[in-house]
């Protein structure tokens, strides 16, 4: 057990936490848009930035990625990480000005409007839908493509995914509703004759033989809705941590693996 | 050759010596060749083809050779001739024409002493060619080299960089072998940490340190990696010194893998640097050959062996952990640290990764000891530094000063100072991660600290001046631009700070800034510094904040008056034609492609505004200075 401060307030934290997870378990709000508890952290929207004082060092630091380290002095209020916060909120008001959970967000952090002019996106590009597919999975069905102000997310050269299972993890983990289920990939399922057209359950490994009967409209599917309460989570995730527990890695983070290939 | 194909003791290496020596001061006449990318782009390679073709038919007996970079690239090609007993000479900026002339001299044997730029000492001992020639300079004299001092450069455009037996014989490998037998990794890594030398692609962490971290660390294999992808506008140090030494790279790699006990090494070199892919190759290959890289290294009982990783030319993946992604066949993005490659890099493997330049610096302080190296440079950096002067200056070219030097020296006594009388506005360092730092603070020593307190960074060495007709915040929008085609899109801040900071940039460009635009830019800038996930991201705001902290009136011109000081800004410049130079010779009016300039002949001529369209062809043709530009 490490003992760290936060906000002068003393936090206990299990060996392997990350300062963000010990805070949250504290009570402590810090704002995140690409943190998920099932998936690694990332560190793609610097939201949770705080102020870490390391022995003689302070620094601005990532909390989700950040070990939670005996002895840290971390501080969530400073001007440096509200200033910098505020901004950040201000950049993504301005990149997604329609997507409600956004501005949500950054109302509750005190930030309603944005020097910045508005653009029209769905996606932040906090990458939850792209780590969830890989490392939950395995399938990397969808990935990031461009560089920069053109990164986006897609499967491989706009082609209807091949190795979709249409768990749909990604649409669970979203947090701005931009990622959909993939029509291509229910359409895909639903040219397979009646026989074949196996629940996506089923492809997930999660039960051994069950037909879709619903010509694969999961949001509507009793068996669905079922499966979620069962698990009380999006199903996907249980499926990677028994994986986990049994040793086997998804294809997509296993070491070296793509030089494998 | 009569060399041992294998070297495997001090006895070998002596042979080579011999051999490289032979190369070096033969005994008959010698045509050397700066064969370089900077040579090559001013016409080495015809200068080369000629002299083959002249000397073949009228002097065969003297031998043509090629060479890397002298550093003074404005002066290329340069050619040195080398004839036994006399000095050697060296000419600069040889055309097709004059490789002719100078190929019927050598053939002649009469030297016409003008054409000739300056002596250099070779690594012949005998007096006539230390004794210089009347009337011509030596190359330590010239202006451009009095102040330098040359560690990592010292064999670049002395050496033919094919040459296994050349870099032998100016002392390289030796120091290998003194390794091997004389010293344990550890007394490696302590002689590197007390010469002080610390990392040369920018950050500056103590290179010891670095290499005793990843010893330590727990896991096996260790990696070592060079970092060679160099990406900054106008920087060409890594480039220079892998096509001019490819084997002081190697031994120092090889030297670190034994301190840090690695096995296998990797270069990372961006692809549009061929000449330096090509130059290494033939390095790595000829090391495998005779037992200097491989198993068994000069048959001592270490192995170790290098790959060359050819990169896409993302300048992030000079970012290490990018670096590390790219190499592991996975998109150039950086991760978050800690842990630190030190730790977890390569495949999760504890990983060392260090500059070029820090890689070269490492034979010459095992070789001459760490003291010696200790003793040039300041307090807290120590040693040389290789930068690259460019831009707005008289000598352009790679330099090798020590630390600590100011700013003023080399702009002015080794750069010879701003071209045709301009002042001097601005010196940016460190690509563009760094800064541009004003005239009143020239006498800025050079060093880490300095540097990062100015505003700037020390970087990899890359240094652009810049004079009075250069727009400040024109300079930050050029910078941010290159950024925001670089970033690679993984977090917030970068992604769409450099992108909105850019956006405001413009329009303070087109003249359309408002109050309060500089306070925005301020704020995200400040937040991209603290906020962002890798160095790229927090020193992306380096450009912009150094110019708003010393050229804050140019930003207020242009939002204020809506006036572009440096008149850079098509926006807001205006020609217009000053009636008492204008003779009325009318060239003006044939070169302008909007029929805007109207006048008749020997009468001043006038510009019509609503048709100009600011493409300033008029203001350079003109040669009575009538156009201004305001």
């Amino acid at each position: 057990m490490t003992t760290l401060a936060i906000d002068g307030q003393t936090v206990h934290a299990e060996p392997g936490m990350t300062v963000l997870e010990a805070a949250q378990r504290a009570g402590i709000r810090i704002p995140t848009l690409c943190h998920h508890e099932g998936i690694e952290p990332y560190g793609a929207c610097r939201l949770c930035t705080v102020e870490i004082t390391d022995g003689a060092r302070t620094t601005l630091q990532a909390s989700c990625c950040l070990p939670a380290r005996e002895g840290l002095v971390v501080r969530t209020d400073t001007p440096a990480v509200t200033q910098g916060r505020k901004l950040l909120f201000q950049l993504l008001l301005a990149r997604c000005p329609n997507v409600p959970a956004i501005r949500r967000l950054a109302a509750d952090w005190g930030v309603h409007d944005t020097p910045f002019s508005p653009k029209d996106e769905d996606c932040v590009l906090c990458g939850l839908c792209v780590r969830a597919c890989a490392a939950l999975m395995g399938p990397e069905a969808i990935a990031f493509r461009g560089r920069g102000v053109s990164r986006e997310v897609g499967t491989p050269f706009d082609f209807p995914s091949e190795t979709c299972v249409a768990c749909g993890a990604c649409t669970y983990v979203c947090p701005t509703g931009s990622v959909q289920m993939e029509a291509q990939t229910a359409a895909r399922l639903r040219k397979r004759v009646a026989t074949e057209r196996k629940c996506r359950y089923m492809l997930m490994g999660i039960v051994s033989s069950k037909l879709c009967p619903n010509d694969y409209d999961c949001p509507h599917c009793s068996y669905d809705q079922a499966m979620e309460f069962r698990f009380g989570t999006h199903p996907a995730f249980a499926v990677a941590a028994a994986k986990r527990s049994a040793g086997v890695v998804p294809a997509g983070i296993q070491e070296g693996g793509k030089d494998k290939r | 050759m009569d060399v041992p194909s294998q070297i495997a003791s001090i006895e070998d290496l002596e042979r080579w010596k011999e051999d490289g020596l032979r190369a070096l001061a033969p005994g008959a006449r010698k045509v050397t060749v700066g064969m370089a990318t900077c040579g090559l782009a001013s016409g080495a390679k015809a200068v080369f083809d000629v002299l083959t073709e002249e000397l073949g038919k009228g002097a065969p007996d003297v031998m043509i050779t090629k060479t890397g970079c002298l550093g003074f690239c404005q002066m290329e090609p340069i050619i040195e001739v080398f004839q036994p007993g006399k000095p050697r000479l060296l000419y600069k900026q040889v055309t097709a024409e004059k490789a002719a002339d100078i190929a019927a001299s050598i053939i002649s044997g009469k030297i016409n002493k003008e054409d000739v730029f300056c002596t250099i000492d070779g690594e012949d001992k005998e007096g006539a060619a230390k004794t210089g020639l009347r009337g011509v300079p030596r190359l330590e004299d010239i202006p451009f080299y009095a102040k330098q001092e040359k560690i990592a450069l010292s064999r670049c455009g002395r050496i033919d960089p094919e040459s296994l037996a050349e870099y032998i014989a100016t002392g390289g490998y030796f120091t290998l072998w003194k390794t091997f037998t004389a010293m344990t990794p550890d007394a490696v890594i302590a002689e590197v940490e007390h010469s002080g030398l610390r990392g040369r692609g920018g950050a500056g962490f103590p290179t010891g340190r670095k290499w005793q971290l990843t010893r330590k660390a727990s896991g096996s294999p260790k990696y070592i990696v060079c970092n060679a992808d160099e990406g900054d506008p106008g920087a060409y140090m890594d480039r220079s010194l892998l096509e001019g030494d490819p084997f002081a790279v190697l031994e120092g790699m090889t030297l670190g893998a034994f301190a840090i006990g690695a096995q296998q090494g990797f270069i990372y070199v961006r692809d549009e640097y061929p000449h330096a892919v090509e130059n290494l190759l033939n390095a790595i290959a000829q090391a495998r050959a005779h037992g200097l890289l491989g198993g068994n290294i000069m048959g001592k009982g270490f192995s170790f062996d290098v790959r060359l990783i050819r990169g896409g030319g993302a300048f992030v993946c000079g970012e290490e952990t990018a670096l590390i992604a790219s190499i592991e066949g996975r998109p150039g993005e950086p991760k978050q640290r800690p842990p630190y490659p030190a730790e977890k890099g390569l495949w999760g493997k504890p990983t060392n990764i260090n500059n070029v330049e820090t890689w070269a610096d490492v034979p010459w302080i095992i070789a001459h000891g760490a003291d010696a190296f200790r003793s040039v440079g300041t307090e807290t950096s120590k040693g040389t530094k290789v930068f690259s002067i460019v831009g707005k200056i008289n000598n352009t070219g790679l330099i090798e000063v020590p630390m600590g030097l100011t700013l003023r020296e080399i702009v002015y006594d080794i750069g010879g100072g701003i071209p045709d009388g301009k002042k001097f506005k601005a010196i940016q360092t460190g690509g563009p991660s760094g800064g541009c730092i004003p005239e009143q603070l020239l006498d800025l020593p050079v060093d880490y600290e300095s540097l990062t307190k100015a505003g700037a960074i020390m970087g990899s060495g890359g240094m652009i001046v810049m004079d009075e007709d250069t727009c400040m915040v024109d300079v930050a929008r050029y910078f941010l631009d290159f950024l925001k085609e670089e970033s690679c899109g993984k977090c917030a801040p970068c992604r769409e700070g450099i992108d909105r900071a850019l956006e405001i940039l413009e329009r303070i460009c087109r003249g359309k800034g408002k109050d309060g635009d500089l306070d925005t830019l301020e704020a995200t800038a400040q937040m991209m510094k603290g906020f962002a996930l890798c160095a790229l991201g927090t020193t992306a705001p380096n450009p912009l904040l150094s110019t708003i902290r010393y050229f804050r009136d140019e930003y207020e011109a242009h939002i204020r008056d809506k006036r572009c000081p440096g008149a850079v800004c098509r926006d807001l410049i205006h020609f217009r034609i000053d009636p008492e130079k204008c003779t009325g010779c009318m060239l003006c009016g044939k070169v302008c492609p909007q029929g805007a300039i109207k006048g008749e002949r020997k009468k001043p001529h006038t510009i019509d505004e609503a048709r100009c369209i600011k493409c300033a062809l008029c203001y350079e043709v003109c040669k009575y200075d009538a156009i201004v530009k305001e």
